[in-house]
């Protein structure tokens, strides 16, 4: 039963809030660097039990997610970036169609959305599961059976999860990109093929590639690792698993939106 | 995972507090006890007295709210995490009401699983080895099934299969028989019986611990048991001839 806890002032609240923001910020923190050390260090042990896991992960989250994304990756292309481009042609822009391309689907809407449809689909599942694991003692039996929870259960979910945001990502910007053009051609738009690839390829730097594997990969690990931690990391009883679930979606949420605003900051630099 | 015997204690708890994990409260105070190889123990206690804190405790999987717990020799507070799961593969942990099944997982494969981690091999290596098992605990017939399709006396047994799958030198078993048909009841009584004669097909001599909430269907044999009452620890008996129950 949760206790709402008294409070004698505002300032009360907020720095009892606070405490509870870095108490999870830590907890968070030790379990992505348990993670990294665990998937570092057994690497080689039972390979062909966890590495089976990853891939059954990125099944999960990226191939079973594909159809999903390229229907959304087509819809947001016909409808924002086919009108985008009808506009820019009103004004005789047609030079910054790539720019514009570049900047709003390969930095911005194409990681972003393929985050929260992972997130939607997968992180949600990931809490449910992995809370009722530990409400029902499944995790002490791994463990009484010497299995490491945290690299049977977490190590998998954050690579694959990585793996399938970037993956998805790739996907859909360049399903946008396609209908995109379609959009502009079944408008009768003058914008031929070549010139709208040609432009696009222009406004690409290397950089991009570099900073959208990073990106992509930062997205997915952030959200296994709070999905994670908000099933696991806690001892739940079976009725906590659905607040458990809605926690976690609003920590990955603004986490990746922060997470997103850094890179940008990273964009304007290099 | 290595199974070497030794003729130390198995386990060793000295001034131990045990607590819950949920609500954290200290439930048991003061166990001291020494269980050695090829013991049979049984301990009793009344429904919440800490039982099951107890086995998980002794078993390194909680940490005593007080004293030392040694494993084999070693106290588990002085262990890595990599000793202390190493030491964990030593003693077979069969937890109550259904066991706690992996439950998308088959039978055969929630069998097969600590022995595919801990020898880096495919289900396919083990088959043989797993169906073996299966066979001896009457499950060879449910072995493809998913382990929460089956009823729980089943699923209790496939606790035992899965525990005994990576010989263990000590098996930790928290109130096998409640709740299971009378039938069931007996099979478990006896099986455990022939374990801790090391006249099983799984060879040597078992350490057995059982908690129970009724003496009387685990007297005969020698045995050696102890009781949790009002949060404390008594060893009531050497022997079931020592033992007046009611």
């Amino acid at each position: 039963m949760r206790r709402n806890r008294a409070y004698r002032t505002y300032s009360d609240y907020v720095g009892s809030r606070l405490l509870g923001l870095l108490e999870n910020l830590r907890g968070m923190g030790a379990l992505l660097l348990i993670t990294a050390t665990v998937a570092v260090t057994k690497f080689k042990t039972a390979k062909q039990v966890v590495h089976p896991l990853v891939r059954q992960q990125m099944r999960r989250a990226g191939f079973q997610l594909l159809p999903m994304v390229c229907f959304l990756a087509f819809a947001l292309g016909m409808v924002v970036i086919g009108q985008t481009v009808m506009i820019l042609n009103r004004f005789g822009a047609q030079n910054y169609i790539g720019t514009v391309m570049v900047t709003v689907v390969v930095r911005e809407l194409g990681p972003i959305l393929a985050a929260m449809l992972v997130l939607a689909r997968v992180g949600t599942a990931n809490v449910v599961e992995l809370g009722t694991a530990r409400a029902c003692g499944e995790v002490e039996a791994l463990e009484a059976l010497g299995i490491d929870p945290i690299h049977y259960l977490v190590v998998p979910r954050v690579a694959g999860m990585a793996l399938a945001i970037y993956s998805l990502t790739v996907y859909f910007i360049l399903f946008a990109l396609l209908s995109g053009f379609l959009f502009t051609f079944l408008e009768g738009i003058p914008l031929l093929p070549g010139q709208y690839f040609q432009q696009l390829a222009d406004s690409l730097i290397w950089q991009d590639f570099v900073l959208l594997a990073l990106k992509t990969i930062c997205f997915g690990t952030f959200i296994a690792i709070v999905t994670c931690f908000e099933g696991l990391a806690q001892p739940l009883a079976l009725e906590g698993v659905s607040r458990a679930t809605g926690k976690a979606v609003a920590k990955c949420v603004v986490g990746v939106v922060l997470l997103d605003a850094l890179f940008i900051i990273v964009y304007l630099v290099v | 995972m290595e199974n070497s015997q030794s003729n130390g204690p198995v386990l060793e708890a000295v001034g131990v507090g045990i607590s819950s994990a949920l609500p954290r409260r200290v439930k048991i105070i003061g166990v001291d006890w020494t269980v050695r190889p090829g013991e049979f123990w049984v301990v009793g206690g009344a429904n919440g007295s800490g039982k099951t804190d107890l086995l998980m405790t002794v078993a390194g999987l909680h940490r005593a709210a007080a004293g030392t717990v040694r494993l084999f020799g070693r106290a588990v507070t002085e262990m890595t995490e990599a000793e202390i799961s190493r030491q964990r593969g030593r003693l077979g942990f069969v937890f109550k009401g259904g066991g706690r099944m992996f439950t998308d997982l088959t039978v055969a494969e929630n069998v097969a699983l600590a022995l595919c981690y801990h020898r880096n091999c495919a289900l396919e290596q083990v088959r043989e080895e797993v169906h073996e098992l299966l066979e001896r605990i009457e499950l060879a017939p449910f072995a493809l099934q998913t382990a929460q399709t089956l009823g729980s006396d089943w699923q209790q047994r496939v606790g035992l299969a899965r525990a005994l799958a990576l010989k263990p030198e000590a098996l930790l078993l928290d109130e096998p028989g409640a709740g299971l048909e009378a039938r069931h009841r007996q099979w478990w009584k006896d099986y455990l019986t022939r374990l801790a004669g090391g006249n099983s097909s799984e060879g040597s001599r078992l350490t057995i611990i059982v908690t129970t909430n009724e003496f009387a269907p685990w007297r005969g044999g020698n045995r050696r048991y102890a009781l949790i009452e009002h949060g404390h620890w008594r060893v009531l008996a050497e022997s079931a001839k020592d033992l007046e129950i009611e």
